[in-house]
């Protein structure tokens, strides 16, 4: 079998897989009990939490753990919103986010907050112009994400890091949930930002298991109120095996991350390169340092993408419609509804996601069973 | 960017006069102490200035030990170039390209020592800035303030250009002002009394009493793993742990409520005195800030200082909490201090202590304890450890869990 749906999830690491189980029997204290038993678990958590700030060159203190992507990302918006509404009732954000972060948004709005969706160009990006227009003395948070979900796009986190220096009161979020291991770390831990939203399971860690990097100084109200956990940001006894799965994780993948990089982009290149020689395909992401390695949307005009999807999983290779969130609604993309691809093309979109587990064989496998099966759409289209 | 070696400037070193030679061994001492473990390194403390020689280590990790020695006002790591113009050119533009973001500014700025070079100073200055004109785009030159000064020093083994001066911790070198306890509980307020002392030079043994079973093994390894902490500016430190349970539990079943806390803490400092003389030290530092809490009023103090002659210090005096707060981020105590372990200081807390004690009747309540047996039984229990920097003191099982992880 080929996985090529690693924007979905991926699978857990063995070596991840056993740490998880190796805590989960032998340190299943409670960090929070006094004695040593949850002794040993609590140092194991702030280990855990250490190794991770380690990692992205932050202080211990800026990582929190939650259950995933759409909680860090939940949290940042809402709890940005209550902290702040004081000050302000304006949040910007990007027409092509994660639903969890516009729908949290469409919530917010329902409570009398004001949203900007900042338009997107014809490869998914804003403009920084836009971003700079947008921002009113009354914004309290930009939340833009690092690579989309759909067809790959990196955003101009630097750039907007820029514009946000000459507003140190807005909160700026990244979503990196997809940016995480694929070589724009500088990018996305830059010296401007302020929250950053992780899922563990994008990056063979367990599910049920994210964090957030939560820049010092910085407030933001809980969402999850209760025990106190999480320096009373998060409450909820800690999820330690999953914690120290991820740490593992998460080590693992920035280990010789730019070797994956490129391997991940040198897959991509030989299926892209083979595919954009058909008629019928339209390419969505790009070859270029303004995508992301991993991510290739494209559409075969005429044919469902669901089809495709099925077509190909006959043969033995997983791909999915644009996003798993919205491929089971047969819904049209929203990121490329928002790029004004019409609805006829965008429907007939797939996308093929990597990591470094995949192989250049692969890559040909895929071209292979492309071949054969254009031969099949062509006349579905036609 | 490869750098040959890293140039430290002195702080207030240099005003001090006779003892300058001493001030700039001891700084010599202490920077070979804290790259212990760096291979090739040649330190050289000389008159003005004191060089790293990095030999091929890398500049970032020298630069981050070097940041935590007091006495250095500043350094710049430094390339050294043969006495070639060309490759000086060469260097320089790279430096400056290193550097350079739109809309930047610089100078350069040579010194000359050796005049039997090819060029004087103000045909180097012209011609490098020239070259650095020609080859970075949209640079400008600003000879006040500007963005980048890259400093050429022509000495008779080479060239030697940096760009860059990074901040040092500054203060004294520690050491230089002789040695002194501190009282090291385990709060927020006292590493960072700790650090300030350091800063001004003084060589700190910590004392720190503890209680069990009331205090834990865990507040212990708290105070510990803080001392290990701070031990990075001083190298390493004297951890003195005193037993206090007997003292505590005495007072406690004899002394009236309101004068509780003023009598512990009179029978710490005078165990904290007796450690102070037996062991040279001058003087005594305490995180005290002046009405922070009941123990820290003028009134209290003063009945509490009563019981020795020695010098109390206490950097933190007129600190507010959020400026100490501060501190400790900047030097990474604080997220251990508020681990919430109890202390010595806070079991045995009445409810109402006096915030204005009076002096005579301290005096005479005191009279219902054994002092000096108290006194001696905890100096006989007394445990010292060398504790160096980055030593775990807290998470026994680090190496177990790093597998792990």
């Amino acid at each position: 079998m080929t996985y090529f749906d690693n924007s979905a999830t991926t699978k857990a690491d063995p070596e991840v897989v056993s740490t998880y189980d190796k805590v989960s029997e032998k340190i299943w204290g409670n960090p929070s009990s006094l004695h040593q038993f949850g002794e040993e678990a609590f140092n194991l958590l702030e280990q855990s939490r250490k190794q991770i700030a380690d990692l992205l060159g932050a202080s211990q203190s800026e990582i929190l753990f939650t259950s995933g992507g759409t909680e860090g990302d939940n949290w940042v918006v809402k709890g940005t919103a209550i902290e702040k509404r004081q000050f302000g009732n304006h949040l910007i954000t990007t027409a092509v986010e994660h639903p969890a972060i516009h729908n949290s948004m469409e919530q917010l709005k329902q409570l009398g907050f004001e949203v900007t969706y900042l338009p997107v160009d014809e490869h998914g990006r804003i403009s920084i112009d836009d971003l700079k227009a947008a921002i009113r003395p009354t914004t309290i948070l930009v939340s833009i994400m690092a690579v989309n979900n759909e067809i790959g796009t990196i955003q101009p986190l630097k750039e907007a890091a820029e514009v946000l220096k000459d507003y140190p009161k807005i909160h700026f979020h990244i979503d990196a949930v997809q940016g995480i291991g694929k070589g724009i770390q500088e990018m996305i831990m830059n010296d401007r930002v302020d929250f950053v939203t992780f899922s563990g399971h994008k990056f063979h860690a367990p599910r049920g298991i994210g964090f957030i990097y939560a820049r010092r100084g910085r407030k933001i109200a809980p969402l999850l109120t209760g025990g106190g956990q999480e320096r009373n940001l998060r409450s909820g006894t800690e999820n330690l095996p999953a914690i120290a799965a991820m740490a593992k994780a998460l080590r693992l993948l920035l280990t010789d991350e730019r070797q994956k990089v490129a391997k991940e982009a040198a897959i991509k290149r030989r299926i892209f390169d083979h595919v954009q020689q058909f008629p019928l395909v339209t390419t969505f992401s790009e070859d270029n340092a303004g995508f992301a390695p991993h991510i290739l949307c494209f559409a075969i005009q005429g044919v469902r993408g669901e089809t495709i999807v099925h077509a190909f999983e006959e043969k033995g290779i997983y791909i999915s419609t644009t996003s798993a969130c919205s491929s089971k609604k047969h819904l049209a993309s929203s990121t490329l509804t928002a790029m004004r691809i019409p609805e006829n093309l965008s429907t007939s979109a797939i996308r093929i996601s990597l990591d470094d587990h995949n192989t250049l064989a692969e890559a040909d496998e895929f071209n292979q069973v492309f071949d054969q099966l254009y031969d099949k759409f062509k006349i579905l289209s036609a | 960017m490869q750098y040959s070696e890293i140039m430290v400037r002195y702080g207030e070193l240099s005003t001090k006069g006779k003892n300058r030679k001493d001030f700039i061994r001891q700084l010599g001492r202490n920077v070979r102490h804290s790259l212990h473990g760096f291979e090739g390194l040649d330190i050289r403390a000389q008159y003005d200035r004191l060089h790293v020689a990095l030999n091929g280590n890398d500049s970032t990790q020298v630069i981050d030990r070097l940041k935590g020695v007091f006495g250095i006002e500043n350094f710049s790591p430094v390339i050294k170039v043969e006495k070639d113009f060309e490759a000086v050119k060469d260097t320089a533009l790279q430096m400056i390209q290193a550097q350079y973001e739109s809309g930047m500014t610089f100078k350069i700025n040579t010194r000359r020592q050796d005049h039997q070079f090819e060029y004087d100073t103000n045909q180097i200055n012209d011609k490098l800035g020239g070259h650095i004109l020609r080859n970075v785009p949209g640079i400008k030159v600003k000879m006040k303030n500007p963005d980048i000064t890259l400093r050429v020093e022509v000495r008779l083994n080479g060239i030697f250009l940096s760009s860059e001066t990074i901040p040092g911790a500054g203060g004294l070198p520690v050491g230089t002002g002789g040695k002194a306890t501190m009282m090291l509980s385990g709060g927020i307020d006292s590493p960072v009394a700790a650090y300030l002392g350091m800063k001004r030079g003084v060589k700190l043994d910590m004392v720190h009493f503890f209680s069990p079973p009331y205090t834990s093994e865990q507040a212990l390894a708290k105070a510990k793993e803080l001392t290990s902490k701070i031990a990075g500016y001083a190298g390493s430190i004297n951890f003195i742990q005193v037993p206090f349970t007997k003292v505590q539990e005495t007072i406690k079943e004899k002394v009236p409520e309101g004068y509780l806390m003023t009598i512990q803490r009179r029978m710490m400092l005078r165990i904290a005195a007796a450690i102070t003389l037996s062991r040279g030290d001058k003087g005594v530092f305490t995180g005290e800030s002046l009405g922070q809490v009941a123990s820290q009023t003028l009134e209290s103090m003063m009945a509490i200082n009563d019981v020795t002659t020695l010098p109390v210090l206490r950097p933190l005096v007129s600190m507010d909490k959020t400026e100490i707060i501060k501190i400790a981020e900047k030097i990474d105590t604080y997220d251990l201090s508020i681990l919430p372990f109890e202390d010595c200081c806070t079991i045995f807390t009445p409810p109402a202590p006096k915030t204005r004690p009076d002096l005579e009747k301290t005096r005479n309540f005191e009279k219902l304890i054994d002092v000096e047996g108290l006194m001696q039984e905890s100096l006989d229990g007394i445990e010292v450890t060398v504790i160096h920097p980055g030593e775990n003191f807290m998470n026994q099982s680090e190496e177990v869990f790093a597998e792990l992880l």
